[in-house]
């Protein structure tokens, strides 16, 4: 059994309010030190051993469903 | 005419819809379960609002691989009307029938609340019986309802008149005040360029009745009766 990490974040450009309030919020806990900040999910992804093609795979269902290409862009870790 | 409302796991104004055509609009309508491919001949399809799969990952996200999905993609797009309302609106941006996406609403809140529409494209077959400007008073329930696409994107909508809807005041103004939920240019609803399919947040179904506190909604519908008695006259 293997495991790969999918990484999907908000494209550039795209509005984010919960990372906007969520560093407001730092601000008000007295951390000003931070310009923005971004809010983003990963997947973790348990793969059988004997899985095949298993990054073009990958690839396809983070552009089905794990990730909106309309409003997020999506990395699987290496 | 007949409608066939769909029922996802987690739909929650499905009754509304179908209470609203059966016994306000006083059309046939049935319900097409998620499971089913069947659309039991319906003529005009009715996403509805809620929650489908507890809105996990994503509003809309699960929903679009749904059985029921694929007979109403196939609908859409031999030119089926179709209308998706606030969940709905998501499931159809995430199925790619309606171009753009609703990401969580600029306040992070919840908004539940009447608000003012103003018809700005009245040549649909959902707003005939409106005059371009007319303001309809409808409500939203939404938490993620803010309409988001790139600034091209949004330009081919405007040019092709496809916002049907904008969040407006009382008296028509589309301005930041009347905005419930940071949408690009106010945007309430859109069809897709071929017209005849619609997604809005706000929920028509929701204003059929005064006791409701509005019967602006009811416009739609009338909208719908009208494009289907001019099929039918039409042969």
């Amino acid at each position: 059994m293997s495991k790969k990490t999918v990484y999907v974040r908000l494209k550039e450009g795209v509005l984010d309010p919960q990372g906007v309030t969520i560093n407001k919020s730092l601000k008000q806990m007295g951390y000003d030190d931070f310009i923005s900040v971004r809010f983003g999910k990963f997947f973790e992804l348990e793969i059988k051993d004997d899985a095949t093609d298993i990054d073009r795979k990958l690839n396809e269902v983070c552009e089905k469903l794990l990730s909106n290409p309309v409003i997020e862009n999506f990395t699987v870790e290496k | 005419m007949k409608f066939g409302v769909v029922t996802f796991p987690g739909s929650n104004c499905d009754y509304d819809a179908y209470a609203a055509v059966r016994h306000v609009v006083g059309e046939d309508v049935e319900f097409l379960w998620h499971k089913s491919n069947d659309l039991l001949n319906s003529d005009v399809i009715i996403l509805p609002g809620g929650f489908t799969y507890g809105d996990y990952l994503r509003s809309g996200a699960i929903a679009k691989f749904a059985p029921i999905m694929e007979s109403v993609i196939k609908f859409a797009n031999s030119g089926g009307r179709v209308i998706g309302i606030c969940n709905g609106f998501q499931v159809l941006t995430e199925s790619g029938l309606l171009p753009g996406a609703l990401i969580r609403n600029d306040h992070l809140r919840f908004s539940c609340k009447y608000v003012y529409l103003k018809v700005t494209n009245n040549q649909t077959d959902y707003t005939s019986v409106c005059k371009n400007g007319d303001v309809l008073k409808i409500p939203i329930a939404h938490g993620e309802g803010n309409y988001y696409n790139f600034d091209g994107d949004i330009k081919t909508l405007e040019d092709n008149n496809q916002i049907v809807f904008r969040y407006c005041d009382e008296n028509g103004d589309v301005n930041a005040q009347s905005n419930p939920n940071g949408s690009i240019n106010n945007i309430a609803g859109i069809m897709n360029k071929e017209g005849n399919v619609l997604g809005m947040m706000p929920h028509p179904e929701r204003a059929v009745e005064q006791l409701l506190g509005s019967t602006d909604g009811l416009r739609l519908f009338e909208s719908l009766q009208t494009a289907f008695s001019k099929v039918s006259i039409g042969g």
